[in-house]
């Protein structure tokens, strides 16, 4: 990564409840790519996604296109990331319109009832991205998982921020719609944003991500092109597993196979 | 489908909703009329609306304006705080099965009350009293909220209300046990049962300010409990500051709740039965509830306050009384139709 980078992290620590839970982590990554975050359970990938959109406090410095994170109000930050959590929850049953409306609350539109004609528009490409027009009106809480997923990603876009932080977007979602979701970001990558996708798909992350990044037991161990980042001997020192490597249209084809 | 097409669908909802609000307030000036007819002397609406309006004879005008109208004002106020706080509580723990009472927070503020009185620190029309059940009050949501925990579920969020709701009420036992005046002990007897009987207008100036303030402490967070609706580390990421809004809930119940049961006593299950009135028409939107949900308590509580002085009894039924009695049962209903959540361990 050659260009300007958009967002970065110098000497990222992090400790919660006592525990250290990231140790030492510098990044810098730029604009129109899809970074894959990988690592085992507990490797610290949802603290370091957390860390990046200034939701919890942490040692380093954060800068996102040039300014320190800890410089921003909080609304200024909530411009700067389009922040998508696991498990998609939505306590109430609301029509997917307002839900993906709220993707507008940083930028003042705090009632999905009353959106300025830009707001609307930004809430329409988000959902027409997604592709989610048809369920506009339905409740999300009777939405299937993937529906839902989608509903969810929407919100994240409608944010329109350079930046989009997505926690396991593809858990518990069937083939058909990790592939689907996948897509979507890529999509959005491809529009210039820099997309960071927590995942434990490596199959999903070689196939679709630009730059990989491998965390284990708090520190950055590994990063580069998924080839490169996800090599044998990572695979081997961070899985403890050897995969299958191949290449298919170009992308790297990385296949989990056995523990060792 | 174009911009014009989703803002429509919109609008049909929010025309939905601004007449469900309309047609409540309605309501509620209709029930304020026919509780300002109701005692000794009857009178009709219309009669009711020309004595407030300085028309009809002197003596209407006087048992209008100066004796019944502190009762009803004090129970238009109180049940729209009441139905606000419980809004407000379910918005910010997004569950419906949140409000004042099932935290404590009434039953906190009556010992707040009735330690200020026992000790004779204070008669019951100083200014004492509302501060010593804010405080009480203050304290009660506060705790439950930090021995329940951020993201904490229906179980742990009744069960530590249980204990405080039971904490108050053993404390204020206490107080009366040790209190040494009979007179004093049936006096605070009959004021926790929660009454509106015999209030005047220095009542109504004791409470007011509290409940006007707690209002609008709980209203200025409308849009976000909306963002709630995501979850606290989403709403987090999309501007909202969630320790704030935790703090302006805790402080806007307090205010409310406790001057409301500094002057009436505790008056249970309005804030948790009003905004489940209101989800039909409104919809499931927090921020939206609030309001409607304040009408439906003013309602409530009007409702509640003219039936005790119909309903034919040898002695006064207490208005408190005849809330819980009819709020008890809801609340058995509701957690009938929540069990799942409540038995699969969501919580």
């Amino acid at each position: 990564m050659s260009e300007t980078a958009l967002l970065t992290a110098k000497g990222l620590c992090v400790r919660l409840a006592g525990r250290v839970v990231l140790t030492d982590v510098s990044l810098a990554l730029s604009a129109g790519h899809l970074v894959a975050l990988v690592g085992p359970n507990g490797a610290g990938k949802t603290t370091l996604l957390r860390s990046l959109a200034g939701l919890i406090p942490c040692d380093g410095e954060i800068e996102i296109g040039g300014q320190a994170l800890s410089s921003l109000p909080l609304r200024e930050r909530a411009k700067r990331f389009g922040y998508l959590p696991q498990g998609h929850i939505v306590h109430w049953p609301l029509p997917a319109r307002d839900i993906v409306a709220l993707g507008r609350y940083p930028h003042g539109a705090t009632d999905p009832a009353r959106l300025s004609p830009k707001d609307a528009e930004a809430v329409l490409r988000a959902m027409q991205a997604v592709d989610v027009m048809e369920f506009s009106d339905r409740r999300v809480t009777e939405l299937s998982g993937g529906e839902r997923s989608r509903v969810a990603l929407a919100r994240a876009l409608a944010v329109e921020a350079p930046v989009i932080l997505a926690d396991e977007p593809t858990a518990s979602l069937d083939p058909r719609h990790q592939i689907d979701v996948m897509q979507n970001l890529r999509a959005t990558a491809d529009k210039s944003v820099l997309v960071i996708v927590v995942t434990h798909d490596l199959g999903l992350a070689a196939r679709f991500a630009d730059h990989v990044l491998v965390l284990r037991e708090g520190r950055l161990v590994s990063q580069g092109t998924p080839a490169e980042a996800l090599s044998e001997q990572v695979m081997a020192d961070v899985f403890r597993i050897s995969a299958y490597r191949a290449e298919y249209q170009r992308e790297a084809v990385i296949v989990p196979w056995a523990d060792i | 489908m174009s911009v014009e097409a989703v803002t429509l669908t919109n609008a049909d909802a929010a025309r939905r909703r601004i007449g469900a609000t309309l047609a409540l307030s309605a309501f509620v000036v209709l029930l304020m009329l026919i509780s300002l007819g109701i005692g000794p002397v009857r009178l009709s609406p219309l009669a009711v609306a020309e004595a407030l309006f300085g028309g009809g004879s002197e003596v209407s005008q006087v048992i209008v304006r100066e004796i019944r109208l502190p009762r009803t004002l004090l129970a238009l106020a109180i049940g729209a705080i009441l139905g606000l706080s419980g809004a407000a509580l379910q918005g910010l723990l997004r569950n419906p099965l949140a409000s004042p009472e099932l935290f404590g927070a009434p039953q906190s503020a009556a010992f707040g009350a009735v330690l200020v009185i026992a000790l004779g620190l204070a008669d019951v029309r100083s200014y004492a009293l509302p501060v010593a059940a804010i405080i009480a009050a203050f304290g009660s949501v506060f705790g439950l909220l930090s021995i329940a925990g951020r993201n904490a579920g229906l179980l742990i969020l009744i069960l530590s209300g249980l204990a405080i709701s039971s904490f108050a009420g053993a404390a204020t036992a206490l107080v009366m046990n040790l209190a040494t005046n009979p007179f004093l002990v049936l006096e605070i007897a009959f004021w926790l049962l929660g009454s509106l009987e015999d209030r005047s207008f220095q009542h109504v100036m004791l409470a007011f300010p509290f409940i006007v303030a707690g209002g609008a402490m709980l209203l200025s967070q409308r849009n976000a409990f909306r963002a709630l609706s995501l979850g606290e580390e989403t709403a987090q990421s999309l501007g909202v500051d969630v320790g704030r809004l935790r703090l302006f809930v805790i402080s806007g119940v307090a205010l409310g709740v406790g001057g409301a049961v500094a002057v009436t006593g505790t008056i249970g299950f309005i804030g948790l039965v009003a905004p489940h009135l209101m989800r039909p028409a409104i919809g499931h939107d927090p921020g939206r509830l609030l309001i409607p949900s304040a009408l439906a308590g003013s309602a409530l509580l009007l409702a509640a306050d003219i039936a005790v002085r119909i309903i034919p009894s040898t002695s006064d039924i207490k208005v408190g009384v005849l809330t819980s009695i009819i709020g008890v049962p809801f609340f058995l209903y509701l957690i009938m139709r929540e069990r799942r959540a409540l038995g699969g361990g969501v919580a």
